[in-house]
């Protein structure tokens, strides 16, 4: 008998369960932090936390509410400087896996953090900007996309490229001289989207109780499905504890 | 005037700029990675007219409403913005405080940033051919810090996240420090770097300089602060009591 669990929660779990024990992680701050130390605690345990405020090897006992809480730092193996974090770490290649959101994301898994409307210098909504995003999309080995699905966030073009995920296609990735796959893989609270790193995202899989319709009535794009579409295992009793544990309070200071 | 108060999450200059709002400081263009809550306020304050930044989101909560309404309706005037990224800005620092005219990166192709952000070219690698972005170096009027302690002879040390505070102050024309405590003898064993006494011009001693952020080994960061500030700083009357409240009439 299982327990009852709401999208959010699927998401975060299929995200964790994308962490193999061993890698290091690039991690943004929300759900990709989650995630992180959701899978860390779970079937993980050696995985090395990257935070771009400098902390290698953070151990946080508690969710962190930004990338530069005390305890990223106090927990670390080692904590280096911005210039060292990007340069020598990140830009270099030595980064396994890069965790993402974004508020919009097209179908070659281009990604927008900048703007939303027509004009760059008057838009209609501001975001917060490229951050840590574009480099971490482009010399992490592989980037996930974590985000919630929704027709205004999955768009045919994003207002804006922030990051670059696969450009126009066509090997625009070896052109730009990103060394990295890009954002390959993208879970959302409905389901998964892959791509080969070089041709559009296609749905891979989808979580329990959705439908296929149901994903494309919230995607811009008219989204082609993977012939062998598997359905996600819902998440595991254990694996509800850990989440709910986790989420339970974030760090208080 | 250019002026870069830094501090990443950790060991932000709050008490300073507080100070320049008080002051009536204008047309000032502030240079910061992470505007936070501290650029938030003092756009709002209308001291800015000019923002270049790599994010400018309230980590963890949501936006910064102050900056969004001075990008996105001119209030209480316009501001232009040059936005880059976190590696961009990083390296900018770098190479002003090298005495660099730009520094190198892999990174911008094929975004919207390059086509639309001053201070970034493609250029060919002099020995390989092979294509590198250059950006600009940072060379900030001001540059403004705050550590935990100072000596006496005005070496600052500060441990923890250290971010590109060395950077800021190195790649600056003049800096400025506020410390938690000035002492006779630093404790080295607690790690972190020092900044040496030539390269800064003042210190200040201010206790409780960086809240809410935090001061690791001092104080927490007051995440509570940052939550709140998502309500105060969304409504132009609330944002205009906080001011006066706050920091107007604060000693």
């Amino acid at each position: 008998m299982s327990e009852s669990w709401t999208p959010d929660e699927m998401m975060t779990v299929a995200a964790a369960r994308r962490l193999v024990d061993g890698m290091s992680v690039f991690v943004g701050i929300g759900l990709p932090s989650v995630a992180a130390n959701l899978a860390r605690r779970l079937h993980a345990p050696a995985l090395t936390l990257i935070y771009e405020s400098g902390p290698i090897g953070s151990k946080p006992t508690q969710l962190p509410l930004s990338i530069g809480d005390g305890e990223l730092a106090s927990t670390a193996d080692a904590v280096v400087s911005i210039p060292e974090i990007f340069n020598y770490w990140l830009q270099a290649g030595r980064i396994d896996l890069g965790y993402l959101g974004a508020a919009q994301i097209d179908r070659m898994a281009n990604l927008n953090t900048t703007m939303v409307g027509d004009s760059y210098e008057r838009p209609r909504v501001r975001l917060p900007g490229a951050g840590g995003a574009p480099e971490i999309a482009s010399y992490c080995k592989e980037v996930t996309v974590v985000m919630k699905h929704a027709k205004r966030a999955f768009v045919e073009k994003v207002d804006f490229v922030t990051t670059v995920g696969f450009g126009s296609g066509n090997g625009d990735r070896a052109r730009y001289g990103l060394t990295g796959a890009g954002p390959t893989t993208v879970i959302t609270d409905l389901g998964v989207l892959e791509s080969d790193g070089e041709s559009e995202l296609e749905l891979s899989a989808i979580h329990p109780g959705v439908t296929i319709e149901q994903i494309r009535n919230v995607t811009q794009w008219p989204l082609k499905t993977k012939a062998d579409l598997d359905e996600s295992l819902p998440p595991t009793g254990e694996e509800l504890l850990a989440l709910r544990t986790l989420t339970h309070g974030t760090a208080p200071s | 005037m250019s002026i870069a108060l830094e501090g990443f999450t950790h060991l932000i200059p709050f008490a300073a700029g507080h100070e320049i709002i008080r002051q009536g400081k204008r047309d000032l263009t502030l240079i910061r990675m992470t505007p936070d809550l501290i650029y938030d306020q003092m756009i709002g304050a209308g001291c800015a007219r000019r923002v270049v930044f790599s994010w400018g989101g309230n980590p963890g909560v949501g936006s910064l409403h102050r900056f969004r309404d001075a990008v996105e309706n001119g209030w209480p005037h316009p501001i232009e913005v040059e936005e880059h990224t976190h590696a961009g800005m990083a390296n900018r620092y770098v190479a002003g405080a090298s005495g660099l005219p730009f520094a190198v990166m892999r990174g911008y192709e094929g975004t919207d940033l390059a086509a639309n952000t001053r201070g970034v070219a493609r250029i060919a690698c002099p020995f390989t051919g092979e294509p590198v972005a250059a950006v600009s170096a940072l060379t900030p009027d001001v540059g403004v810090i705050h550590a935990q302690r100072a000596d006496r002879r005005g070496n600052v040390h500060l441990w923890g996240i250290t971010g590109v505070q060395r950077e800021v102050v190195l790649s600056s024309k003049s800096s400025i420090v506020t410390v938690e405590e000035i002492v006779d003898e630093l404790d080295l064993g607690l790690g972190g770097q020092v900044i040496p006494a030539m390269a800064i011009d003042a210190i200040s001693e201010v206790p409780g300089g960086a809240r809410p952020s935090y001061a690791l080994g001092f104080y927490h960061r007051d995440n509570q602060a940052y939550v709140d500030w998502d309500s105060i700083g969304r409504d132009r009357k609330s944002f205009d009591r906080w001011l006066n409240e706050s920091v107007m009439t604060a000693k």
